[in-house]
């Protein structure tokens, strides 16, 4: 066999195995995507109720707090980025990280501090590349979050909130959250939304029209809204976290679809190149043999 | 007349149906709903919460924390983990 077919070989047989492993893993996605949507629809029930409840207590009550109540003159706003642990999802962690930058340029310029909470290897490793400050970071739940996970996350967020910005370092006036959303399986876009202090009238699903019904507290408004708060912002931390998940799926799917179809292209070309290869070296071989042939016929001619 | 009630974790909706009683226990005590109670929210205690269904079955739940809101005969509750 000649050299030039041998490296065509060795070509088509690296592709044909990278090719089996993207196939594995846009079938895997593809599942996963299944599942992954099941849980956003699965946690849509709660987080529709937390809402419903926090706009009746929040525009029925006259409780200042201060989860609700925007400070004055704010310093420092803090950006809760939510990327992927792995890669092979094209540009899903980018695009999260991009939009991330953009909300901090703009907080900027309104001449805010930011301080940076960043979920997923992807952001993590960004940030420490350029070394910045991290406040808090998690990884390793990316693609499969459970309510743990976000309650940790968004206790570490309420905390910063409760301190005092003035005083404290790590205390935010602000909190803003950038995540995935999934809008369909080809349809995901990088979302920044303000949380805290709380703009409750922002939700996907439709409140039931007309007025909230007067409420009795019990025991009161204040306790009530202490203990929703909190509550209402894990169910929104774990929302975006589910919806980046199945949006991280639908990426990973997509990238693998084409590398798969890439490597198709590239197995086909290569084929062609490799039967070229042979043809030419058996044209070649016959050519040496004719004129072997010739040249033997030649010289046993003359000798006679 | 009955209540459509709605009993939900962050992960799934656990329970939903028309009932005739529900009964939990706030942080202040125990709370008995019945048709037209009037609109109330309150937080709730670690403890059972108990659904009474229109077919007569009570089906009791363990809940830690949460909440309860109740308005035009419609009562969901909220909590983070649910046991049977």
């Amino acid at each position: 066999m000649g050299a030039q077919l041998r490296v065509y070989r060795r070509r088509m047989r690296s592709v044909k195995a990278t090719k089996k492993i993207t196939k594995a893993m846009e079938l895997i996605s593809a599942s996963r995507i299944v599942k992954a949507k099941q849980r956003v629809s699965a946690s849509t029930p709660y987080a529709n109720e937390l809402t419903r409840a926090v706009s009746a207590v929040a525009s029925y009550s006259s409780t200042i707090h201060p989860l609700t109540t925007a400070s004055e003159n704010p310093i420092r706003a803090a950006i809760l980025i939510i990327s992927a642990d792995r890669g092979m999802a094209g540009a899903y962690s980018n695009n999260v990280i991009k939009e991330g930058e953009q909300l901090a340029a703009l907080l900027r310029e309104r001449g805010l501090q930011t301080t940076s909470y960043l979920v997923g290897r992807k952001a993590v490793n960004y940030y420490r590349f350029r070394n910045r400050a991290v406040v808090g970071s998690w990884t390793g739940f990316s693609d499969n979050p459970t309510y743990e996970n976000a309650k940790e996350v968004a206790d570490a967020i309420i905390k910063a909130f409760i301190a005092d910005a003035q005083t404290d370092v790590n205390g935010v006036d602000e909190i803003h959250i950038v995540f995935t959303e999934f809008k369909s399986m080809l349809t995901q876009n990088a979302l920044a939304k303000r949380m805290l202090p709380l703009e409750v009238v922002e939700t996907d699903a439709p409140i039931p029209s007309g007025l909230l019904p007067m409420y009795e507290f019990e025991p009161n408004s204040g306790v009530v809204l202490n203990a929703l708060l909190p509550r209402y912002i894990e169910a929104r931390v774990f929302n975006a976290m589910l919806q980046s998940a199945a949006s991280e799926h639908a990426a990973r799917r997509r990238a693998m679809k084409s590398a798969t179809d890439n490597a198709d292209d590239l197995i086909k070309s290569l084929t062609r190149l490799a039967n070229a290869a042979r043809q030419a070296e058996i044209t070649q071989e016959i050519s040496e043999i004719v004129g072997g042939a010739d040249a033997l016929a030649s010289a046993s001619a003359g000798s006679e | 007349m009955a209540l459509t009630v709605e009993l939900v974790s962050p992960t799934e909706r656990v329970w939903s149906g028309e009932a005739i009683f529900v009964s939990a226990r706030t942080v202040e005590g125990d709370l008995g709903i019945l048709v037209d109670h009037a609109p109330l929210f309150g937080v709730l205690a670690d403890g059972e919460v108990s659904i009474q269904g229109i077919d007569g079955d009570t089906t009791v739940f363990n809940v830690s924390g949460g909440f309860l809101s109740v308005a035009n005969n419609r009562v969901s509750i909220l909590t983070e983990t649910i046991s049977k």
